[in-house]
């Protein structure tokens, strides 16, 4: 059984036609990198995914459900699919404990005392033990985004959805970041994963999709991907990378 | 998991901010700059004073308005009624709050569905903000006892407190709107991919931020509606301002007015010292972000 399945998936902004029909499967614990160039749909696809935007046409199965069913619980979904933002997002006005502690207490309906154990313990798995009183602005943009992927992980969920975690980083701080997702991948966590940083999706990715122009024109493990591009549109893209030293 | 993007630039940063900041105290705070204000205060005050005392009406307005005996003997009746005054704003203030932040939260409903609702707090903050206040004093004040319903309070003071909630819950709510926009999308965005109902969003991540944001002008509506308790004097009501009229009509000065002008004056110039320093450090804080990130 796979653990997402999209069915020719279309979305539109007005005229703007951003996901044009988009086949896609994932199994468990598998994780599939976006590649492709900026507009090419690979953020729409995961806000649509966790139900952030109503799609045109098209289901979306979670599991065997189908989530984008008339009538389906939303927030219930939301709550199964962890997903982290390029800015991080995280909640200013609460310490880093709270932006943890608020999804597993307010959505989930866990003590207090379950939550706050649970954060800490994922907080210090991810180096982060001595943050929880501080406040979001306090932390370094790695530690920031570590903290939003720790707040995902708190609602213990069954699917990932990453979209472009480091591209708002600071050079020396992507590493960070990279490894805490390395570490999710290796202890099975199902992933998709938006992505520019190339060398990454070719060591993490078990299969990696490039999408073009709200398609996903090619797809296959890494090596082939970047080795062997068939598609002219995805060498060109590829080539662009290497020129630019981001491969 | 360890990782080498755990050093903080803050010291480096606090160093480099606090130059920043004295450099600018020194410069607006120079022995030079002090003398300067005070000069231009003592010129700009005795012209002031001057031209006033040089009009051809002032013998007359000094008697009638300054006479030391008339303020200080309509003090202690001005001042008793002046408490209406403040209790009047204390219980209208909690209202307006609450009705304000549902007329807010009304208007920024999304969706074709709330449509009603959105366009409910539409005509009502406009019909608030369109009619004068005094009117709906009136209006309510006169109107709603002179019906003689059962059960419904037929105290004009009531009435008029109704009307003063029903008009800054106007004002308010426009505030509210505007630090509820304020918030990013983004932030709503991450509290519904936690599973949090739009509801727990809004109350959990939005309203927060928000208020915090309009706070300062949240008290600027205080001084405003602080200030207008006077005009429940309309309805006879015997609040300060109404407490005047009797004074001055029995005594034919005016000494009275002065004496009602200190006392809101001494209520309101708290609150607006108050409201400058928190803006002064939301700009702080804004400016150490700022300079943070």
């Amino acid at each position: 059984m796979s653990a997402l399945r999209l069915e020719a998936v279309r979305k539109s902004f007005g005229a703007n036609e951003v996901l044009g029909g988009i086949d896609l499967e994932l199994e468990e614990h598998e994780v599939v990198c976006l590649i492709g160039a900026s507009g090419s749909g690979k953020s729409t696809l995961l806000r649509c995914v966790n139900l952030l935007e109503p799609l045109d046409s098209g289901r979306i199965f979670l599991g065997e459900e189908e989530i984008t069913r008339r009538g389906v619980d939303a927030n219930a979904v939301r709550r199964r699919i962890g997903i982290v933002f390029q800015a991080f997002n995280l909640f200013p006005h609460m310490s880093v404990l709270r932006n943890v502690t608020l999804g597993p207490r307010d959505a989930l309906k866990l003590p207090r005392e379950e939550a706050e154990s649970r954060a800490l313990e994922l907080l210090g798995r991810f180096g982060l033990a001595d943050r929880g009183d501080d406040y979001p602005d306090r932390l370094s943009g790695g530690q920031q985004q570590r903290v939003a992927i720790v707040r995902a992980l708190a609602m213990r969920p069954q699917l990932m959805l990453l979209d472009e975690v480091t591209s708002a980083l600071d050079p020396e701080l992507v590493a960070e970041v990279l490894e805490v997702i390395r570490e999710l991948a290796e202890g099975g966590m199902t992933m998709l994963i938006a992505t520019h940083e190339m060398s990454f999706a070719r060591d993490i990715a078990n299969r990696v999709c490039f999408l073009d122009a709200g398609l996903i024109l090619e797809q296959g493990p890494p090596g082939e991907i970047f080795q062997r591009p068939r598609e002219p549109r995805t060498r060109q893209f590829l080539e662009r990378i290497i020129e630019a030293g981001r491969l | 998991m360890a990782s080498e993007g755990d050093r903080r630039p803050d010291l480096e940063v606090e160093a480099r901010r606090s130059r920043v900041l004295d450099g600018l105290r020194l410069e607006a705070e120079g022995a030079r700059g002090v003398a300067i204000a005070l000069l231009s205060t003592v010129v700009f005050l005795a012209v002031v004073v001057v031209a006033v005392m040089q009009s051809p009406g002032w013998p007359a307005v000094h008697q009638a308005f300054f006479g030391w005996h008339d303020i200080s003997s309509s003090f202690p009746e001005v001042a008793r009624a002046f408490k209406l005054n403040v209790k009047i704003f204390l219980v209208c203030e909690v209202f307006i709050l609450a009705l304000a932040l549902v007329i807010a939260v009304l208007r920024s409903l999304p969706g074709p569905v709330f449509f009603p609702l959105r366009a409910l707090a539409v005509i009502y903050t406009d019909l608030a903000r369109g009619v004068p206040t005094i009117l709906v004093i009136a209006l309510l004040g006169y109107g709603v006892p002179g019906l003689q319903l059962s059960g419904v309070p037929r105290s004009r003071v009531f009435w008029a407190g109704v009307a003063l909630v029903l008009v800054y819950s106007g004002y308010v709510a426009e505030v509210y709107r505007a630090g509820i926009e304020s918030v990013h999308p983004s932030q709503e965005a991450a509290a519904r991919s936690l599973g949090l109902s739009r509801f727990q969003a809004l109350r959990r991540v939005i309203l927060p931020q928000a208020v915090r944001r309009v706070v300062p002008p949240l008290l600027n509506d205080f001084i405003g509606l602080q200030k207008d308790t006077a005009l429940v004097g309309v309805l006879g009501v015997v609040e300060a301002f109404n407490q005047t009229q009797i004074d001055s009509s029995a005594t034919f000065t005016y000494g009275s007015y002065l004496a009602a002008a200190a006392l809101f004056v001494a209520l309101t110039i708290p609150l607006a010292r108050f409201t400058d320093w928190l803006l002064a450090r939301d700009r702080r804080r804004r400016q150490a972000a700022g300079l943070v990130v």
